[in-house]
C-alpha cells in the first residue's frame, strides 16, 4: 500500500516511499517495527520523522566550529583539553552521557580515532559516521598499522611525529584537534571552519591548507 | 584460535579500506531514528550497552553477513521482544503482512 493522501498530520502520509522498494528480509522487518510500535502508540511517525530531520542537522560543521575556536583561542583550547564536555557547552553543545576528550595534534603526536568493537563516534559533533569508520578494515586495522591506514587515506605523517591511536567506547568519545595550517594566522572564524573537515576530526587526514587544499 | 568475540577484531588483518562514502537510505535513517528514540528519555527502553550486547550476541555469520543497519534491526527487533514491547506473535503476523503487501506493489 502506497497510497498517499494529500492531508497533513496523519501518521501514514509522514514519510515519502523509498526510492527502491524493500527486497531484503531485514528492509521488511523495518517496515513491521515501524508500524507495529507506531499502532501500538509506543511512538508515533512524527517523532520518528523529527528525529530523523534532528540527525540531518548534526554534521561535521559543529565539530568543526569547535576546532576553530581551539585554534583562535588558547584559553579555550585549554579548557577544552581539560573538559571536553563543560568546553563545548560553552558553545552551545551538550554531550550527554558520555566523556567526550578532545586530543590535540602536534609536529611530535598525531592522534587517530577508531572505534574496534563497533562504531561509537561523537555523532553529536560530527553527524553521522561515514562507513568506512564502520567497516571491518578499518576498525580491524588501524590499531595494528595505522601508518598504513592513513596512506591510503593520503594522508603522510612523519616518521618523527608519533602516531596515537584511541579506541572509542560506549561511554567516550573522542575529538581530534587537528594542527591549525601555516599562514591562517590572519583568516576570521568561518574562514576557518572550513579548512576543518570531518576526517581531520578523526585523524585520519589533516586540516586543509591556507588555500583549501590537501596538504602534500 | 584465539577466543574473541566476534565484535573483537582490532588489531586482525584486513584489505584495503572502502573509503566511497555513503548516503543513508530512508530505510537506514528510520533505524537510526527509531533505535535513538526507544533508547532515549523518556522512554528509557534500553541502555546502549544493552544494544551492543544484542549485536556481539548474533549468530558469527550473521555478524559477518549482515549490512551495518541491518544488524541494528535484528538487535532492535531482539530488544523489542526482550523487554515485552512487541510479542513475537505480533511480529510474525505484521511480517507477513508486510510482505504480501509489498509483493504487491513488485507486480
Amino acid at each position: 500500500m502506497s497510497t498517499h493522501d494529500t492531508g497533513h498530520g496523519h501518521d501514514h502520509t509522514v514519510f515519502q516511499d523509498d526510492i527502491k522498494e524493500p527486497q531484503e528480509n531485514w528492509e521488511f522487518l523495518e517496515i513491521a517495527i515501524r508500524e507495529l510500535l507506531i499502532e501500538k502508540n509506543v511512538l508515533s511517525a512524527r517523532e520518528i520523522q523529527d528525529e530523523i530531520e534532528a540527525w540531518e542537522k548534526k554534521n561535521p560543521e559543529k565539530g568543526a566550529e569547535i576546532i576553530a575556536k581551539a585554534w583562535i583561542d588558547n584559553q579555550f583550547k585549554q579548557r577544552l583539553l581539560a573538559d571536553g564536555n563543560k568546553a563545548v557547552s560553552e558553545l552551545g553543545f551538550t554531550v550527554e552521557t558520555l566523556k567526550l576528550v578532545a586530543l590535540e595534534n602536534t609536529d611530535q603526536l598525531h592522534h587517530m580515532v577508531v572505534c574496534t568493537l563497533c562504531s561509537c563516534y561523537p555523532r553529536m559533533l560530527l553527524g553521522v559516521p561515514p562507513l568506512w569508520y564502520k567497516s571491518r578494515e578499518y576498525r580491524s586495522r588501524t590499531v595494528k598499522e595505522p601508518r598504513a591506514v592513513l596512506r591510503e587515506f593520503g594522508t603522510f605523517i612523519p616518521e618523527s611525529t608519533e602516531i596515537r591511536v584511541v579506541d572509542s567506547t560506549a561511554d567516550c568519545r573522542y575529538l581530534v584537534i587537528p594542527k591549525r595550517p601555516l599562514n591562517t594566522e590572519e583568516m576570521s572564524e568561518p574562514e576557518l571552519v572550513k579548512l576543518i573537515t570531518r576526517d581531520s576530526m578523526i585523524g585520519t587526514a589533516e586540516a586543509l591548507n591556507q588555500h583549501g587544499e590537501r596538504p602534500k | 584460535m584465539e577466543n574473541r568475540l566476534i565484535s573483537d577484531i582490532g588489531g586482525l588483518p584486513g584489505g584495503p579500506i572502502n573509503r566511497e562514502e555513503h548516503e543513508p537510505t530512508m530505510t537506514e535513517r528510520r533505524i537510526d531514528a527509531m533505535m535513538i528514540l526507544l533508547r532515549a528519555k523518556p522512554r528509557s527502553f534500553w541502555a546502549s550497552d544493552e544494544n551492543r550486547r544484542t549485536i556481539e550476541s548474533l549468530e558469527p555469520t550473521t555478524y559477518a553477513e549482515s549490512a551495518y543497519y541491518e544488524k541494528w534491526v535484528l538487535a532492535m527487533k531482539s530488544l523489542l521482544l526482550e523487554k515485552g514491547i512487541l510479542t513475537e506473535t505480533e511480529l510474525n503476523t505484521k511480517l507477513s503482512e508486510v510482505r504480501s503487501r509489498e509483493s504487491v506493489v513488485e507486480r
